[in-house]
């Protein structure tokens, strides 16, 4: 009894060790997967006992990919347990969101096109935020996270193929949401003063 | 390669994750394709418009705290394998006094010395996890006063010590209260002070972990622990304060306190 108590101080120490440091990371990704901060917390919370409880039969390679992944299906239960407007990263068919949302179709090329609004960060975030799922949790995974392709196919269990036409779409709905930001913030005549030309 | 490939494969491209035969395929047809070429710049303008954007999360303080604490032995545990342990130190010493079975104490001692390390690392875990609990809202004073006669009496039925509490307002140390915490499962008195804005928690039993004379210093989980035993009582004193100026404190604590304040 005795000894198994040491042990399992050991273990929580080892699993604390290599588990808080990517506090912040876990954090960030149940920010933009919840879209609020005391559920997020609340994911997070649930995403550390859970894995400590899982810590026995973790075997690597990486501790953020492994904890990222923890905290995408503590989130996806969340949603399904909850069962109402949001709907779980994993039931979401993408050919059926690239249908309702057109923005696959890319503006044509023309001189203004070519810029690329400023944006400070609270509209970005929010821009992020807007994006359907599963496309948000794969450019959050990618572009705030810094996953690599493969880690993020591991994290949302989809082949590496899947995840580079998420990121495709995810970007060209987030460039298309950009510009249209750009039109609804910037004063007439002060757009291209602002922009960043290319 | 034609626009449909390189639409998906642009993207790879700018996250570097394309091999270099691909590359030169996709900037090759971007060369030749104005299209691609514009939505090649404005993805790259776009992804560094975001890595510039700081869009990582600094998971907030009292979360933080809270994963912290959620990932601390409870105390049962601990007190299970201590209560499993004390007879076991007791009949070691015992035994050793008549001199008998000597084999035996031999061996237990070497169970004892592995023994009493971690269950001197739990007692050091327990009071850190108390600290970190203390700092969550509402958590930290029990009594909240700077009056050392307030606080002084308070702990008076609480605890089965009379823990000194000192004003070192003088030495920029506030009296911010006392509180009743457990560790081990066992009431201890917890005199809270505080310099700018670093809480230092003061941790006073009887019996709390084993006996150090001098001061023992050490940094459990980023924060510092200085413990000591002094006048019959065990003090453990838990802050994120620098290393030397909780020493300072210590100094101070340990000059005031009387020689032989003990049990009550």
């Amino acid at each position: 009894m005795a000894n198994d108590a040491v042990t399992e101080q050991a273990r929580m120490r080892r699993f604390r060790d290599a588990a808080l440091p990517h506090l912040d990371e876990v954090y960030t990704l149940a920010r933009y997967l919840m879209r609020n901060t005391s559920d997020a917390e609340d994911a997070v919370q649930e995403c550390y006992l859970r894995a400590l409880r899982h810590f026995d039969s973790y075997r690597g390679p990486a501790m953020k990919p492994w904890l990222l992944t923890i905290l995408r299906n503590v989130c996806n239960a969340e949603f399904a347990r909850r069962g109402r407007g949001e709907v779980p990263t994993d039931y979401v068919q993408d050919e059926l969101v690239a249908e309702e949302m057109p923005m696959w179709q890319e503006p044509q090329a023309s001189p203004e096109k070519v810029i690329l609004q400023q944006q400070d960060r609270a509209t970005i975030r929010r821009l992020v935020e807007e994006l359907p799922e599963p496309f948000r949790e794969a450019i959050v995974l990618r572009e705030v996270n810094d996953l690599s392709y493969k880690e993020i196919a591991e994290v949302a269990g989809v082949p590496v193929g899947t995840v580079m036409s998420r990121l495709a779409r995810a970007r060209a709905m987030l460039r298309s949401a950009w510009n249209t930001a750009e039109t609804a913030t910037a004063r007439p005549g002060s757009a291209a003063a602002s922009g960043i030309a290319l | 390669m034609n626009c449909a490939e390189s639409e998906v494969l642009l993207h790879a491209l700018i996250d570097g994750e394309l091999d270099a035969g691909h590359a030169r395929e996709v900037e090759a047809h971007a060369v030749v394709c104005s299209d691609c070429a514009e939505k090649l710049a404005s993805f790259r303008a776009m992804r560094e418009a975001m890595a510039g954007a700081a869009l990582k999360e600094v998971a907030p303080a009292h979360l933080r705290n809270r994963v912290e604490a959620s990932l601390t032995p409870p105390a049962a545990r601990v007190v299970s394998m201590r209560s499993f342990f004390k007879p076991t130190r007791r009949s070691f010493f015992g035994g050793f006094a008549v001199g008998s079975a000597l084999s035996a104490a031999l061996a237990a001692s070497l169970v004892l010395t592995v023994i009493r390390g971690d269950q001197e690392q739990a007692v050091a875990d327990e009071v850190v996890s108390a600290h970190i609990r203390s700092l969550q809202p509402g958590h930290l004073m029990d009594v909240a006063t700077s009056d050392q006669h307030t606080v002084k009496p308070w702990f008076n039925g609480r605890v089965d010590v009379a823990p000194p509490v000192i004003d070192l307002t003088a030495e920029s140390f506030t009296l911010l209260g006392g509180r009743l915490d457990y560790i081990d499962s066992e009431p201890v008195a917890a005199v809270v002070y505080q310099r700018r804005k670093h809480v230092i928690n003061l941790f006073v039993a009887q019996h709390l972990g084993a006996k150090h004379t001098p001061t023992v210093a050490e940094s459990i989980q980023g924060y510092n622990v200085r413990r000591w035993s002094q006048g019959g009582l065990d003090f453990w004193a838990v802050s994120d304060l620098a290393g030397d100026e909780l020493d300072e404190f210590v100094q101070k604590i340990a000059r005031a306190v009387p020689r032989s304040s003990g049990a009550s």
